[in-house]
């Protein structure tokens, strides 16, 4: 028993590491209740996006959410389908894209659920050039991701800058990796994050378009309970005052 | 004509006639007075009391939701997680109706736990009370396979890698293993075949049985009559003017509107989770389960919903033995049925917490503390404290979570297996002769 005491105690400051890999996550500012960063998305999205992914969950008219009209949706945002009750999901052969980037591009409808919105918004700003790899892109969240970045237009190129230097205490060697924007954009890097941001807002809406709803349920359903709580503890109270 | 005897339905206003018509032909009166008005509950019913009938009603809650959910989803696998996206967003109100049935299986598994928490803590399990703590038992094997099913229902990516890891586990069994997987499945992988009978188990088979047994869970429970948080008998006490039990009181109305008040508080937090947290951080709703099923991609960490993650954590602390998973099972499935065995491995001369004595708390505490840390490890990847530097003796390169795990298995089963040791030589303290607050 005492051994196993001191083997815990040995451990004990061990547990401090987590198993984290790759890069730390930056905050991605979603807020599904902002429509004019979810419309500015969703015009980045099937702009970008849809080109060689698809999201078959997702149908147009279910922009509406969004507070466009049925006639800016079919004018401004249906380039795949004609009629707004169809989905996301561009007559493309997955060959041709399997032959391109070696893999079928994902269908994304759900994707900032699997993904998490944090995760993509730090992996659509940390792409850099990467003459090596197939595309001539690689990735520093996703290592060696078949996707180039596709919104360098608007971010520039940025290229990978590796330091080793080496702790003068323990001689252990310590890596550090960092993204330099070599080759400026049409958008500076501040509104370029911003640009991602909504584009993110949006996958986070498609992802679960229900939510803002559910939320706003939300409010009304507690309440009632509220009451009824108050009537519940209240009858309880008159009925048990003679127990004790 | 003897059911034309019965006196007359009184008190119920213009409702006595055709009450009085029923209860001639159907035992109304009798039934209400048995299990309802003259059902004599002690009247020092704490906290914990409030969860059996909560579970009660999450069964409701799943079953009304689940009858919804099955008129817009489709067995089928190609179609099935295409068919919960459906329900998501296209059916009218369906998000509510699938998040309050994905929440409902987290909670009905919260209230049973803690239901079964109350059993141990104050010895409901003990003589008279042994047949409804089996039917107990029963009821939580068979809501187990019953989250099982139904997990595999989306169709994700965790509802079929978790289904291939715990089919594989039957695998492990020598000799009849591998046929009784296949068995399972009704193929040699987890398929279309799997999802159809798991479907048919999921919304016939295990409601039957489970509704079945907890009416016969409830029926043990008002022959023997309920126990209280001092582990006495009311019924040794009895008034002699009225033969009711002194420290007793009649179920209806009292512990229908404690109860009611109960309902209240749950319905609060149940409703808190399913509109604003109806993914629990990834607890009820797992993040790689929102990716279609895909038979040739194995996720890399796949760990089972968080309800079974105490017993997960032990079959993954077993060491294989030639190099078989069996131990790890047989472990897993002793973790779970030794519940069984539970009324006869302890010799307390008392029930109740408050007059046991240091030796049973500690094998308690013991219990509850490896419960939680093994459910968290089994959620985990063993990875995730790392490693003993390479050198040390015995575990010198192991995982750190391994050998708590295995600590924890050795604690847990302690409870049960000393149990017998343990409370026969403790030191306990006299039962009071009345309940007490």
């Amino acid at each position: 028993m005492k051994k196993i005491l001191v083997l815990l105690a040995l451990a004990f400051p061990l547990l401090a590491w987590s198993a984290e890999e790759g890069p730390p996550l930056d905050h991605a500012p979603f807020n599904v209740n902002d429509k004019a960063s979810l419309q500015h998305g969703a015009a980045i999205f099937v702009n970008h996006c849809l080109n060689c992914h698809t999201a078959k969950m997702m149908r147009y008219g279910r922009l509406e959410d969004l507070g466009l009209t049925e006639e800016q949706i079919k004018k401004n945002l249906l380039f795949t389908a004609d009629k707004v009750g169809e989905s996301m999901d561009p007559p493309q052969d997955p060959k041709i894209s399997k032959a391109a980037f070696g893999v079928v591009p994902p269908d994304l409808s759900l994707i900032a659920r699997s993904r998490s919105p944090d995760w993509l918004y730090t992996y659509l700003r940390s792409f850099y050039r990467d003459p090596g790899s197939k595309s001539g892109w690689n990735n520093e969240v996703f290592p060696n991701v078949a996707m180039p970045n596709v919104l360098w237009e608007e971010q520039g190129r940025q290229e990978l800058r590796v330091t080793v230097r080496q702790d003068e205490r323990t001689g252990d060697k310590i890596e550090t990796r960092k993204l330099v924007l070599e080759h400026p954009g049409k958008l500076t890097p501040l509104e370029y994050d911003r640009y991602v941001g909504d584009l993110v807002n949006y996958l986070a809406y498609m992802s679960e378009p229900a939510q803002a709803d559910r939320k706003l349920w939300g409010i009304v359903v507690l309440f009632f309970l509220a009451g009824f709580f108050v009537l519940a503890y209240l009858l309880k109270k008159e009925y048990w005052k003679d127990v004790r | 004509m003897a059911s034309a005897e019965k006196t007359p339905v009184t008190g119920a206003g213009p409702f006595n006639g055709i009450l009085t018509w029923i209860d001639q032909r159907f035992p109304l009166v009798s039934l209400w007075k048995e299990h309802a008005a003259e059902y004599y509950a002690p009247k020092n019913f704490n906290f914990w009391y409030y969860f059996g009938s909560l579970a009660a009603l999450v069964l409701v809650i799943q079953i009304v939701s689940g009858i919804f959910l099955t008129m817009s989803y489709k067995p089928d696998a190609r179609e099935a997680f295409a068919s919960v996206e459906y329900i998501m967003r296209d059916v009218p109100g369906g998000w509510l109706i699938r998040y309050i049935h994905s929440t409902g299986a987290s909670f009905f598994f919260i209230t049973v736990y803690l239901h079964m928490a109350r059993g141990l803590i104050y010895g409901s399990y003990r003589r008279p009370r042994e047949l409804l703590w089996i039917f107990g038992v029963v009821i939580y094997l068979a809501l187990m396979a019953e989250a099982f099913f139904g997990y595999l229902l989306p169709w994700g990516q965790m509802s079929y890698w978790g289904a291939q890891v715990i089919i594989n586990l039957f695998g492990a069994i020598p000799f009849i293993g591998e046929p009784l997987a296949i068995w399972i499945r009704g193929d040699y992988n987890v398929s279309d075949a799997t999802l159809n009978r798991f479907f048919a188990l999921h919304v016939a088979a295990l409601p039957l049985v489970i509704i079945g047994l907890v009416a016969a869970h409830i029926m043990a429970l008002h022959e023997v009559g309920s126990n209280n948080p001092d582990g006495i008998e009311i019924k040794n006490n009895l008034d002699p003017r009225t033969g009711t039990p002194v420290d007793g009181i009649p179920f209806h109305p009292y512990y229908t509107v404690k109860d009611t008040m109960g309902v209240a508080v749950f319905l609060i937090v149940f409703a808190a989770v399913v509109f604003f947290a109806p993914e629990m951080g990834g607890y009820f709703l797992e993040a790689n389960n929102f990716i279609p099923a895909d038979p040739l991609k194995t996720p890399l960490h796949i760990a089972p919903v968080w309800y079974f993650t105490p017993y997960y954590a032990m079959l993954r602390a077993v060491p294989p033995l030639f190099g078989s998973q069996f131990p790890g099972v047989a472990v897993m499935g002793a973790a779970v049925l030794i519940f069984f065995a539970l009324p006869w491995l302890d010799r307390g001369r008392v029930k109740s917490i408050r007059y046991r004595g240091p030796r049973w708390k500690i094998a308690f505490a013991g219990l509850v503390v490896s419960f939680l840390v093994l459910g968290y490890l089994g959620v985990e990847p063993t990875t995730v404290w790392g490693a003993f530097p390479a050198g040390m003796p015995l575990v010198g390169g192991d995982y750190i979570a391994t050998w708590v795990a295995r600590l924890l298995t050795i604690v847990y089963f302690y409870f049960f297996l000393g149990m017998p040791w343990y409370t026969a030589r403790d030191k306990e303290r006299p039962e009071p002769p009345r309940v007490t607050w």
